[in-house]
């Protein structure tokens, strides 16, 4: 690293007027309204961590009265007050708005901005070599606008009529109508608006982020040359900014309905034996308009999780990514065919069976470059000089989960298997292996290996290692028994099976699948102490801890405002220069020029040197 | 010697336009799309049947034209201010202004037409499309409306010019944007009643 600011001649000038700059912040400019884009990526983490607690501690109430359906619940009425009932019991309409709540938060809060809002924001200026976003107001704006959404989002758990209850997919009618459960009355009201700020801050941020991405990548920096993390945030935002706005449409209709009376999704509907004015409206026309949004939602959450993942496993196999343009190539595969799938979440909705067969053949298609995607990992992992990270850990299982779940969508995948499994725990157990833990690991990942970046300390890699071990064996003990329960013809969203004698029989099984929830969740709190107490307390990192190519680790170890001191590092080579024949080291950092590894260039790369030296580049050749 | 520069891919500044024009164009993506899901869920609910069918309000022609002559006047306060003609910025921007809202009172007195036509908001999704697709557009348009209030404030400091060009530019994309869409929106009602 010694050579690397020789072609910057002034270097040192910049660097002193930079160090002046970011002291004269106040509090509320540097911790709260921040522009900055490392700040803004903080405060998506921490308040996407809070939300996944509060997601994961709604699901260990369900998952009490599904596992112990006589358990006297009285302890919880301090929490809960009026949603237990006067016999200890878990009010059943309150178990479906648990469920809904659990859905959305999760989805939206944590997978969609927790994930994409922190690592999106953290890595793209730093790993295209940009001083911050393309707009920082706008990314501000973004974080605020969540902010809101999620207070309203929180609001709407106390109401005394309950949060929403229609599921995370709210198809109306029953979340159109406030006679049909009390959860669709003001829950249903605040959800629609929370999720219409959450769609305006995704949208302002998936729009800086693209503009970010083609706009500001430093010198040489050219698209074949991005880390594929920043690819996979790429396309994310891409789909964020096509799928988000359908969303919007949806809910915008279904709010005229609800609140104005017009019928786009009611069509004679008898209550108590009343009929309703509405006459005229499809529900399927809302189904189309939310799986238009909710299936790319799905690589929304996923595909930063593998950008994550590609850069983790690449580091520490001490390898390239196998693949390169591969990865690229599915990757933007992904993102096409994730807009043309969307139906195959409504083969059960009454649908032209010609036009089922259609959407079963396009999701069938998206195995193929998913499959490319795990062999590229797995090719990156064999006989590589593997390091076991924390990060390392949690992208493996990251592929494990991406395989086990995999395969199981191209079960669904099927009409006419779906047709027996539709809304059973089989599909559950489907996507909290292939979308929820996947990108939950990837999160992990990223969080383990950025950590140092982001706050100048390390993680303790033991309790990593404790805290990945309980996950990784606890979510496949809750959902792998799920896919039994399944085949079995259990049905979700269901408060009780125990008036169905065929359902008994697995009581057993789901006893067994909460005290494996209420574990792994517990084990969570090892990753809480670990990431409050590392912030504070963490050994002091070096500046580029896993050694690794990427722009960011060239930074200072905390980096101020503006990222680099002195001018922005050229870039002359792709990421992945690992293990190099010939190379001194078994890394070699993008910002290094050919002309200073002469060792190692291939002789396209000698040809590149030539015109390096017709740039300014000088090489420093200490043998001379 | 450049031509082989290029198929190397030697250390350049990559392609960039005005991160800010960039975010504007996506911006009018996302717009895209939302009326792309509306329309398409019109004809879906339209190929269901029980489909109240109606005239569209003659006035709509009108407000067509108001439009089209905005973008014009709109484009020509450009021009100007390309040309550092401030007076034609001003007159340009100040005509726009009004002929945008000519254009909007207009779409209310179409929403009045169709109530004396008995098309109601409330009542067969047909004519409750219409109402949401001229409603959303003409949200739209006032966020436009504000948006050329502010240029026009700027142009009004003479800080609209030759040197200062991105904003009225961004205001010109939204503006034709918006015009485009009412286009394709009554072109699109015109053929699928």
């Amino acid at each position: 690293m010694a050579t690397a600011d020789i072609h910057v001649p002034g270097a040192a000038a910049h660097h002193e007027e930079h160090h002046e700059h970011e002291h004269s912040q106040s509090f509320v400019s540097k911790y709260i309204f921040s522009t900055d884009h490392k700040m803004i990526a903080k405060q998506f983490l921490i308040t996407g961590i809070f939300w996944a607690l509060i997601g994961g501690f709604l699901s260990i109430l369900f998952r009490l009265q599904l596992g112990f359906p006589d358990m006297d619940l009285e302890w919880l009425r301090p929490l809960l007050g009026g949603w237990i009932t006067p016999q200890g019991k878990l009010d059943p309409e309150f178990y479906l708005a648990l469920v809904t709540m659990h859905g959305t938060i999760m989805v939206f809060f944590v997978l969609t901005a927790g994930l994409s809002g922190t690592f999106s924001n953290f890595l793209i200026p730093l790993q295209i070599g940009a001083r911050d976003m393309a707009s920082g107001f706008m990314n501000m704006l973004s974080y605020w606008l969540f902010f809101l959404s999620g207070i309203i989002m929180f609001i709407s758990l106390f109401l005394s009529t309950g949060p929403a209850g229609g599921g995370w997919t709210i198809y109306p009618p029953l979340s159109a109508l406030p006679q049909a459960i009390s959860g669709s009355g003001a829950g249903m009201t605040l959800w629609l608006v929370a999720m219409v700020f959450f769609i305006a801050s995704s949208l302002l941020g998936s729009i800086n982020y693209i503009a970010t991405v083609i706009n500001m990548r430093t010198k040489g920096m050219s698209f074949t040359r991005l880390p594929l993390t920043i690819w996979a945030f790429f396309l994310t935002a891409v789909i964020g900014v096509l799928s988000f706005p359908v969303l919007f449409a949806a809910a915008l209709l279904l709010v005229f309905d609800r609140s104005f009376g017009t019928s786009f999704y009611l069509s004679e509907i008898y209550i108590g034996g009343e009929a309703l004015p509405n006459v005229g409206g499809s529900p399927v026309l809302f189904q189309h308009l939310f799986w238009f949004l909710g299936h790319p939602e799905v690589y929304i959450v996923l595909l930063p999780a593998l950008g994550i993942t590609s850069e983790v496993v690449a580091t520490n196999s001490r390898k390239p990514i196998f693949g390169y343009r591969a990865m690229i190539g599915s990757m933007m595969g992904i993102t096409v065919l994730s807009f043309v799938v969307w139906a195959h979440h409504m083969f059960v909705s009454g649908m032209n069976p010609f036009l089922g067969s259609i959407f079963m053949f396009l999701t069938l298609i998206i195995a193929v470059p998913s499959a490319v995607k795990v062999f590229n990992y797995l090719t990156t992992l064999w006989r590589g000089n593997i390091v076991f990270t924390p990060a390392m850990l949690f992208s493996i299982g990251l592929v494990s989960f991406f395989i086990s779940g995999g395969i199981t969508g191209i079960f669904l995948g099927n009409s006419a298997l779906d047709i027996q499994l539709h809304d059973t725990y089989f599909v559950v157990a489907h996507f909290h292996l292939v979308m929820g833990s996947a990108s939950f690991f990837g999160m992990m990942a990223g969080i383990y290996h950025w950590f140092p970046k982001m706050f100048g300390r390390m993680m303790d890699a033991k309790l990593g290692y404790l805290h990945f071990w309980l996950t990784f064996v606890g979510v496949y003990l809750v959902f792998f028994p799920m896919h039994y329960i399944g085949i079995a013809g259990f049905p979700r969203r269901y408060y009780s099976w125990t008036n169905f004698d065929a359902f008994s029989d697995f009581l057993d099984l789901n006893t067994f699948v909460s005290v494996a929830a209420i574990v792994t969740f517990g084990s969570q709190l090892i990753f809480l102490f670990n990431f409050f107490y590392s912030m504070f307390r963490g050994r002091r990192t070096v500046a580029n801890p896993w050694r690794s190519n990427t722009l960011e680790w060239t930074t200072p170890i905390e980096p101020g405002h503006g990222n680099w001191p002195g001018e922005i590092p050229t870039v002359y080579r792709w990421p992945y220069d690992y293990s190099k024949p010939g190379a001194k080291e078994d890394f070699i950092a993008q910002d290094v020029p050919f002309s200073h590894t002469p060792e190692s260039n291939l002789d396209i790369e000698n040809e590149m040197m030539e015109w390096e030296k017709e740039e300014g580049v000088i090489a420093v050749n200490e043998s001379k | 010697m450049v031509k082989s520069v290029d198929m190397v891919g030697m250390p350049k500044r990559p392609l960039a336009m005005h991160p800010q024009k960039f975010a504007m164009w996506l911006f009018i993506v996302s717009v895209v799309m939302i009326f792309a899901a509306l329309t398409s869920a019109y004809i879906v609910r339209q190929a269901e049947g029980n489909w109240l069918e109606f005239q569209l309000p003659g006035i709509f022609q009108i407000t067509t034209i108001l439009i089209v002559c905005s973008s014009l006047s709109l484009q020509w306060a450009f021009y100007s201010a390309k040309k550092d003609k401030l007076e034609g910025v001003k007159i340009g921007l100040g005509l726009t202004f009004v002929l945008g809202l000519g254009f909007l009172i207009g779409q209310f007195q179409a929403w009045s037409d169709l109530v004396q036509e008995e098309v109601f908001f409330v009542g067969n999704p047909s004519g409750s499309f219409l109402y949401v697709l001229t409603g959303l557009h003409g949200v739209h348009l006032i966020s436009a409306l504000i948006f050329l209030l502010v240029v026009l404030i700027f142009a009004f400091k003479n800080k609209v010019h030759s040197q200062k060009l991105v904003t009225i530019e961004m205001l010109a994309t939204y503006w034709h944007f918006l015009g485009a869409l009412w286009l394709y929106l009554y072109v699109f009602l015109l053929l699928y009643r």
